[in-house]
């Protein structure tokens, strides 16, 4: 192993800290943006788990597994943002505290 | 002659047309058709029985085999026997006086085609049951004058109290119909047929007098005739059936339906005389029946139920001479009374056509002078009634009365019974001819009857007078009756009675030698005039024994007990729906949040399971 060379524990411990913050900002924040944001926060956190791993064994899963949250962090986007362009425009909010129309 | 099958088709085709043209007939095609079919019919009844009374033998006519299931082959078929014709006669001659008068009585009327239709099949109905070769024809024709008097009593249905009356009719004579259905079941299982005839001597093998089979199927069958015949304990519905038109109840509820069951009795009466307890019965159910209703009449002050009662009581007198065996008494009675009720009604019908539609006999009176074919109607069909000496009614009563006297034991019994009645029917009658027609008036007629009103009453009065010459062809049909050989005293009192009860009318409300107004104040007078007026109170102790615990048993099977369980089922289901909906906030939030704590508890379930 060559480069820099990062402890996995640091690298776990960051992963976690960063998906504890997305899922602050899912569970904390009302407006949609943000908790799309905050989901991509948390896509990356998990992201990072796996590219740590795959160097750490010196495997390539890690980095196929990365680039496959890649695509589905963009994907997920862009159906996101779609969506939030109606919420926009039937609510005229974004609070999702307001679109609770699914109310059983 | 060839042509019986037409007495029955005349009229059944003729309410077939009326129906079919729904009202959109002319007035006077429909009193043509209407009347002119039973005309028609009288005219062939007359030539057969002139046919009949010249040879005086029994006609068989089988049209067609009704239907063939197995053993049971019953057949349209006709016989046709003395007592046939006599019952012919009296439907088509008398039903024809009623439909003529009717012409006139239902002109204004809008729906008088529907009227006639009514009625035209009301009397083919009526013909089939006395024609029929077996009780199972009889049976349709039995529940085809059933429910032409529903169709007749409701015939005005706008008023809702019609069409209870109508109702009522229907129900109470259901209740006796179908012991009648059962009683046919049994008939066929145990003699294996049900033309009359050859069951008449079936059962005369294969049962002996007094064994409980016949006992039970007669007891069935005078369940039928009591329902229909309006005797005590299904007689309630007679008095309401006054709800229809007043020919209605001159042809129904008077003449001919109601002596339907007094038919029966005497068609089958070889059953009945293996049965010792049930003829007995008969004649009980008849005595009492005559007794109750005669003292009910005494205090009704509506016309129609004045005569409604004395129709109950004069069927009662029918089925006292069935009882004690003086069959042909009772049929000649059946006759007479035809006559002699069917002018009451009819005359009445003439006072309330002219009073315009007044009911009450109180706000009648004087009419003597100033309706004189109607009051000249009344007197002899209420002299006909309480068998004053020398009318019809007279030689009728007479005889079964003489009848009643001869059996060994309760004779006696009977007749004094009888006589009790007569004397009240005598006072009931010129009551009615006496508050009405004499005295003061308080109504003034409007109008005076037409020939169509007068000619059927003055030709019922003929009949009513001198219908006791008529000697009906029942010779071959019942068993020779014993003659009475009753001692000449016992003949007096049965003459002297109605005349009794006569000069006790005169005393009470024409003279006013006596008060009625002393006699009814006291409490006990009041009270028993309140009791009659009610019809003894029957219909209440009906209401509280068997409408209203239907009733309160039909309300509480509507909320469904045994639904109950299921319905609880559904209603946890619900209960926990709601609750859950709870959950379903709709917060984006509260999702994510909630699958948070679901994934740390999961996590921690496995961590604490691993280690």
């Amino acid at each position: 192993m060559s480069g820099l060379q990062i402890p996995m524990e640091h690298v776990l411990a960051l992963a976690g800290l960063l998906f504890s913050c997305g899922l602050m900002g899912l569970m904390l924040r009302r407006n949609i943006i943000f908790m799309l944001m905050s989901l991509e926060v948390m896509l990356n956190a998990v992201a990072l788990a796996f590219v740590a791993a795959g160097a750490q064994w010196g495997q390539a899963d890690g980095q196929i597994i990365f680039l496959l949250i890649l695509s589905v962090a963009a994907a997920e986007v862009a159906v996101g943002l779609g969506l939030v362009l109606q919420i926009q425009r039937r609510f005229k909010t974004l609070d999702m505290d307001q679109a609770r129309r699914l109310r059983g | 002659m060839a042509g019986v099958w037409l007495i029955p088709l005349l009229p059944l085709a003729s309410a077939l047309l009326l129906i079919l043209s729904t009202g959109k007939m002319p007035r006077q095609l429909v009193a043509l058709l209407g009347a002119g079919s039973v005309g028609l019919a009288a005219i062939c009844v007359a030539l057969l029985a002139r046919d009949f009374l010249a040879d005086g033998e029994v006609r068989q006519l089988t049209l067609w085999t009704w239907l063939a299931v197995g053993e049971f082959t019953p057949r349209i078929a006709f016989y046709i026997d003395g007592l046939t014709v006599v019952m012919m006669s009296v439907i088509t001659g008398v039903g024809f006086l009623i439909h003529l008068y009717s012409i006139e009585f239902m002109w204004d009327d809008e729906s008088i085609c529907r009227y006639f239709a009514y009625m035209n099949l009301f009397v083919a109905a009526m013909l089939v049951l006395v024609m029929a070769d077996n009780l199972l024809l009889l049976y349709l024709g039995w529940e085809g004058v059933g429910l032409c008097s529903y169709l007749l009593v409701g015939f005005w249905y706008r008023d809702p109290a019609n069409g209870r009356a109508a109702r009522k009719a229907f129900i109470v004579t259901r209740v006796g119909d179908t012991a009648m259905a059962l009683g046919l079941f049994l008939l066929f299982t145990e003699l294996g047929t049900l033309d009359i005839q050859p069951m008449l001597v079936a059962a005369n093998s294969h049962w002996q007098v007094g064994d409980s089979l016949p006992i039970l199927a007669t007891a069935l069958l005078l369940g039928g005739a009591v329902g229909k015949s309006a005797q005590l304990p299904l007689h309630t519905w007679l008095p309401d059936a006054m709800a229809g038109p007043t020919p209605v109840s001159a042809l129904i509820h008077a003449a001919t339906m109601v002596t339907a069951g007094v038919y029966l009795i005497a068609r089958t009466f070889g059953l009945f005389l293996l049965a010792p307890p049930t003829q007995e019965a008969v004649a009980w159910i008849g005595l009492l029946t005559l007794l109750l209703a005669a003292f009910a009449a005494l205090a009704q002050s509506d016309i129609k139920r004045i005569l409604a009662y004395s129709t109950i009581s004069q069927i009662g007198y029918m089925f006292l001479a069935l009882g004690v065996g003086a069959y042909a008494s009772g049929i000649f009675h059946l006759v007479t009374h035809a006559f002699f009720k069917a002018l009451l009604f009819l005359a009445a019908g003439a006072v309330i056509h002219c009073l315009h539609h007044e009911h009450n006999i109180f706000r009648m009176g004087g009419l003597r002078t100033r309706l004189p074919v109607i009051f000249w109607s009344f007197l002899i069909g209420s002299a006909a009634l309480a068998a004053l000496p020398f009318t019809s009614g007279f030689y009728s009563k007479d005889a079964i009365l003489l009848s009643a006297w001869e059996i060994p034991g309760i004779g006696p019994w009977l007749w004094a019974g009888g006589l009790l009645g007569a004397m009240l029917t005598g006072i009931y009658s010129f009551r009615l001819v006496f508050v009405v027609f004499f005295g003061s008036a308080h109504t003034e007629p409007d109008r005076q009857p037409g020939w169509k009103m007068a000619t059927p009453l003055i030709v019922l009065c003929v009949l009513s007078l001198l219908g006791g010459l008529l000697v009906l062809p029942l010779s071959g049909v019942f068993p020779p009756a014993a003659h009475p050989a009753a001692s000449h005293a016992v003949e007096y009192i049965s003459i002297g009675t109605p005349l009794l009860g006569l000069l006790l009318a005169y005393l009470l409300f024409l003279g006013r030698q006596l008060s009625i107004d002393t006699l009814a104040d006291g409490p006990l007078g009041r009270g028993l005039s309140d009791l009659w007026l009610k019809g003894w109170r029957i219909d209440q102790l009906y209401d509280a024994v068997w409408v209203r615990p239907y009733l309160g048993l039909s309300h509480w099977w509507r909320n469904e007990p045994v639904d109950r369980i299921y319905n609880a089922l559904v209603s946890l289901c619900q209960w926990a729906h709601h609750r859950l909906c709870a959950l379903q906030t709709g917060q984006l939030r509260w999702y994510a949040t909630s699958m948070v704590f679901g994934l740390v508890l999961l996590v921690a379930i496995m961590l604490r399971n691993a280690t």
